[in-house]
């Protein structure tokens, strides 16, 4: 009876989650790649088109839009947000300084209002004449009062560069923080009395120490980055903003799934985010050579 | 001399990290602010009015049905919070520490199917739910919310420090496999069960783009849809918007300040072991 209890007790432990998830989770992906194929009307009504869905999706002009918005954002994600996150982490861990604790909770405290809700304060925020940005911006630069940020095409990137970088700069440093606490102070040391200026120290013992961390970082935020859908949607008011400058991939897989009606469609630009996001999380795999630290 | 310099230049990173962190803030101040404005107040401060006033609470409760909408995202979130912690941890716990057949395989389809974004499966979740006649009804959101792979991971990651020894003592007192669970590992694993809670929670309370396509009837909105719906509603008056925004966000920071220590450890968890 003991023996039995034990042997069964692991099979029954994973059972709810294997049921749900191979109903829920696997069923769903297998059932989409064959969704893809489809031209559909609702959940009821399907066609068979082979790769159509692909092909238009491809020669799509606003399909073009949507990724190249998409990966605007993703760059100033990566070469301006991560820094900033890398920066502040590196300055909040010096132990001299004081009150780390309340600066650390301050700079992340942002991420813990979800991105509707920061994309409903951030609407009000931009807007043209009383918004707080508008005036902070013509109290200090002379900026015009009139700027509206969320009808301008030109605008609306920074406004969402923007609003993502108070979101997530302070998320971001919570890695690196964690990172850098981890790095051996022997070898700081050694390098001190080797002679090594603080950017030597860093270039030689800091980076290659937080390496594993900011390639999970850089990774998994470039992940969102392709992901973004609320921000705009909800401070463009359910669009995709002036000459579509809103648009994003899964914006555009929403509108052209959803609102529509066409689920194959949807399969056919969700398969599509998929393979994009896997290239390039092993082309930044391959580059920053994660693959080497770990056969090491 | 030399330390005089080193002084300065660490009161100057100092007050520079301040006045960031200050910055960081002031939308926040702004919104508690703007909540706590008259509507004839809204454009003439910046910030704080000389008369604060809840008028736009009450609004937020007589002009729209908030309490519905409160309600609903309470009880979509609490529930997949509890069921996803349950799930994962047993699933976790089993992973970690016992050896059976099939593990390695569900091993492998849970490491390759994290990779695929969750927009993938939308379409077809949808006509499935639609079968199964969950579409428009929370049920649609709990059921397929109930299982969380990363948490999975992040709790066998966790049991797997706790000694075998502690499992078999209990195991030779007489304890069953799931009292086990119950009443060793999961105590023992408090910190990440506090972790995963806050984070559980706040993937559920803010989830925006599944519930959207699957609730249709406003009396089944939950707040980040019932926010998006009245943004368009009450842009020029937006006390009742920000009241509304500040009351959504008060439940996350509430639990934030509660499980603080556990959440920042758990969060980096999985990217130093990783």
């Amino acid at each position: 009876m003991f023996r039995l209890q034990h042997r069964l007790a692991p099979y029954l432990f994973v059972a709810p989650f294997v049921l749900l998830f191979v109903s829920f989770g696997l069923y769903p992906i297998v059932k989409s790649l064959a969704l893809s194929l489809y031209a559909t009307n609702g959940p009821r009504d399907a066609v068979f088109v082979g790769l159509a869905n692909f092909r238009f999706l491809l020669s799509d002009p606003d399909f073009h839009t949507a990724v190249l918005n998409t990966v605007e954002f993703a760059l100033w994600s990566i070469f301006l947000q991560l820094p900033l996150a890398l920066g502040l982490a590196l300055l909040l861990s010096a132990r001299w300084l004081r009150g780390r604790e309340a600066l650390r909770l301050a700079f992340f405290s942002p991420n813990l209002v979800g991105q509707v809700f920061v994309g409903v304060l951030f609407s009000v925020l931009f807007v043209p004449q009383y918004g707080l940005l508008n005036r902070v911006l013509h109290a200090l630069f002379g900026v015009p009062l009139d700027t509206n940020w969320l009808a301008n095409p030109r605008l609306v990137m920074p406004a969402l560069v923007i609003t993502s970088l108070w979101m997530y700069v302070g998320y971001n440093m919570i890695y690196f923080l964690a990172a850098l606490q981890a790095v051996e102070r022997d070898l700081y040391e050694a390098a001190l009395v080797d002679g090594a200026n603080p950017w030597q120290r860093f270039r030689v013992v800091t980076l290659p120490g937080i390496k594993p961390v900011a390639v999970f970082v850089l990774i998994t935020s470039t992940i969102g980055s392709f992901q973004l859908f609320e921000l705009p949607y909800i401070m463009l008011g359910n669009s995709a903003g002036p000459d579509n400058a809103g648009l994003t991939i899964v914006m555009y897989l929403y509108n052209n799934g959803f609102v529509t009606g066409d689920l194959g469609y949807a399969s056919a630009v969700g398969w599509t985010l998929a393979l994009g996001l896997l290239v390039i999380s092993l082309f930044q795999m391959r580059i920053t050579g994660a693959w080497r630290g770990a056969s090491e | 001399m030399k330390r005089g310099w080193r002084r300065a230049g660490q009161a100057v990173v100092f007050a520079l990290l301040a006045g960031a962190a200050a910055i960081t803030l002031v939308p926040m101040v702004w919104l508690l602010a703007a909540s706590l404005k008259r509507p004839e107040d809204l454009f003439t401060y910046t910030f704080f009015a000389p008369r604060i006033t809840f008028e736009s609470f009450r609004d937020l409760f007589t002009k729209e049905p908030f309490a519905r909408y409160l309600v609903n995202s309470v009880f979509v979130t609490s529930t997949v919070v509890c069921a996803q912690l349950f799930f994962s941890s047993l699933a976790g716990f089993a992973l970690a520490k016992y050896a059976f057949r099939g593990k390695r395989l569900v091993m492998l389809v849970m490491v390759s199917t994290m990779l695929i974004p969750g927009q993938v499966v939308m379409a077809p979740l949808y006509e499935l739910l639609f079968r199964l006649g969950l579409v428009d009804r929370h049920l649609g959101l709990i059921v397929p919310g109930a299982v969380s792979v990363f948490g999975i991971f992040l709790f066998r990651q966790a049991m797997l420090q706790t000694p075998d020894e502690l499992l078999d003592a209990a195991r030779i007192d007489g304890c069953t496999e799931f009292r086990i669970y119950w009443d060793v590992i999961m105590p023992v694993s408090r910190p990440m069960v506090g972790a995963f809670c806050l984070m559980s929670f706040m993937g559920s309370w803010n989830n925006f783009l599944w519930p959207q396509i699957l609730l249709h009837g406003s009396d089944r909105f939950t707040l980040p849809i019932a926010l998006n719906q009245m943004i368009g509603i009450y842009q020029q008056q937006y006390g009742m918007l920000m009241a509304g925004t500040l009351l959504s966000v008060l439940p996350v920071i509430a639990l934030f300040l509660l499980l603080q220590k556990e959440f920042v450890a758990g969060l980096t968890a999985g990217a130093v072991k990783g």
